[in-house]
């Protein structure tokens, strides 16, 4: 293809300053020596770093949210792949209602799952239980890693499992020694971005927790409603920069980009 | 027996799946459905008895008026603006060289995976009276007032756009994937221009990407709640704060639950709409 002009170099650089611009204030902000919401120029400091450990509610909410994410991206990956197998090697009446119905998390509004989730934890007495928080999650983040494990399978041969099975190979054994490497892509890559999901869900999760039972996304915006400090941002840096760690990981087991843009 | 073992296995399979989303999907969607028809007290705060009040409140008050309208047309705002600067952006990453192609693709997506709190909060700071792009301006000498955009429509508009936009270029970056660059060399050795390539080959192409991407954006931006709770503030609400404000603030679920409900038909029937006219398009693109 031929080359960009210089339009389309000066608008990729407004556009990718556009997306960076947020949280490379947030981060410059961090770093202010005053009790003040006001860009550091000629002295930079780590106070508000160090205020962090001083806020302990912060720090409980970052790992209620680490173990929320971690549990509910297992326990979504879990259910997932035995309907990945299902979805991506059968061919049965009634599939494609249930493509619909574990893909639909994705367009009904956050909003209207939060009071759903609300009004029925209220009624069977599990409100602001860890068991509801975390079943929660499990049905939004289910449809990101059913997604990713699905294209896994699907750009595979099937062939392949045919070829052994002729070989004399059990299901048992077709599936340890041929579907199961061929998944583990599609697991690996599915699990983070359930993580990520769970981790950064706020419009759901800001119904049903409680103050005993808050992830750190529903903490900051509780926090930034009341005021916004420094401190909010250097908590924003930490979750930027752990994110961005995370991210790096990723990209060398998986390839960030096929996460992303979602192709097998 | 085999075979019946066979025709079982993909239900087997999904079972789990499905008691799952049976008890935790259907089930909480089934009683708000049923919570939107109560009666509600606003004296005692108890509920009960079968009604269409909510409905009619939800339907027929100016103030929620006000704010549907004021939460389709924030999304409509949102998605056009996300055509008009995702879709070029995603051409013009498709036509970047190797290493800079992966490099900007994860700079343009990666702030999709950074909690949208935090994001918003950036646009808090960049936006206030005495945010960054005001102390800018004033140091500027551009502007000689501070120019409003925290609490406003634009402004909400403009953090929506951030968090939605990668969707937009993810669909439309798709769509250019599934181009043929053989098609292209064909056109142009055949004697057409880059701008007649583009209208007639690309553009065709792309509009499928186009459309569903707007479907995500569009449905993102109508019911994201932490954007406009932050940058709108109190007085600017959108449908997702005002169910918020009745479920948590006076505590009237069942109209909570009405407007919720209208939420979710509203968005269905946008996007049922929208499929449709989606598929007659691709149909009449592939005769």
């Amino acid at each position: 293809m031929s080359r960009n002009g210089a339009f389309a170099i000066a608008f990729h650089t407004l556009f990718v300053a556009f997306m960076l611009a947020p949280l490379v204030v947030v981060m410059w902000m961090s770093l202010t020596p005053s009790n003040l919401l006001s860009l550091p120029t000629s002295a930079l400091s780590l106070r508000w770093f160090r205020a962090i450990l001083d806020h302990n509610q912060f720090i409980d909410a970052f790992w209620f949210s680490i173990l929320l994410g971690f549990l509910s991206a297992t326990l979504a990956m879990l259910l997932a792949v035995p309907v990945a197998l299902a979805l991506a090697r059968h061919r049965f009446p009634g599939r494609e209602g249930l493509v619909a119905l574990f893909l639909s998390p994705l367009i009904i509004p956050h909003v209207v799952l939060g009071v759903a989730f609300l009004r029925f934890f209220t009624q069977i007495g599990t409100t602001g239980t860890f068991a509801g928080l975390l079943g929660a999650h499990v049905l939004v983040i289910f449809p990101y890693g059913l997604r990713l494990v699905l294209a896994a399978l699907t750009t595979s041969d099937p062939a392949i499992e045919r070829a052994a099975i002729s070989l004399g190979a059990s299901r048992w054994t077709v599936f340890r020694r041929v579907l199961f490497p061929l998944m583990i892509p599609g697991v690996a890559g599915g699990w983070v971005i359930s993580f990520i999901q769970s981790f950064d869900e706020v419009t759901m999760t800001v119904f049903v927790a409680t103050p005993s039972s808050m992830t750190l996304p529903v903490r900051m915006y509780h926090y930034i409603e009341e005021s916004i400090d420094p401190l909010v941002a250097s908590v924003s840096t930490v979750v930027i920069l752990l994110t961005f760690l995370l991210m790096a990981v990723v990209d060398r087991i998986y390839g960030l980009d096929r996460i992303l843009v979602g192709k097998g | 027996m085999a075979s019946a073992g066979r025709r079982s296995a993909p239900y087997l399979l999904s079972l789990p799946a499905l008691l799952f989303f049976a008890a935790l999907l259907v089930t909480p969607l089934l009683m708000i459905a049923g919570l939107s028809f109560q009666a509600f007290d606003l004296n005692t705060g108890r509920t009960g008895g079968l009604t269409l009040g909510n409905y009619a409140d939800t339907l027929g008050d100016p103030y929620y008026h006000a704010i549907f309208l004021r939460t389709v047309g924030i999304s409509l705002a949102t998605t056009a603006i996300c055509i008009l600067i995702g879709a070029p952006e995603a051409y013009f990453l498709s036509r970047m060289r190797a290493p800079w192609r992966s490099i900007f693709l994860i700079v343009t997506l990666s702030p999709l995976l950074i909690s949208v709190v935090v994001r918003t909060l950036g646009w808090a700071l960049l936006f206030g009276r005495n945010g960054v792009i005001n102390q800018a301006l004033a140091a500027l000498g551009l502007a000689s007032s501070p120019i409003p955009m925290l609490y406003t429509v634009q402004g909400v508009v403009i953090a929506l756009v951030h968090v939605a936009v990668p969707f937009m270029v993810i669909s439309v970056w798709a769509a250019l994937q599934r181009l043929d660059p053989k098609v292209i060399r064909a056109a142009s050795s055949l004697g057409a221009g880059e701008f007649t390539i583009f209208r007639r080959i690309v553009l065709p192409q792309v509009i499928p990407g186009i459309l569903s991407g707007s479907l995500i954006v569009f449905a993102l931006a109508a019911s994201a709640f932490a954007t406009p709770a932050i940058i709108g503030g109190r007085q600017l609400k959108v449908v997702a704060t005002a169910t918020y404000d009745e479920f948590l603030g006076t505590l009237n679920w069942p109209l909570g639950a009405a407007i919720a409900i209208v939420l979710l038909a509203v968005n269905a029937t946008i996007m049922l709409t929208y499929n449709r006219i989606v598929e007659r398009r691709s149909a009449r693109f592939a005769q």
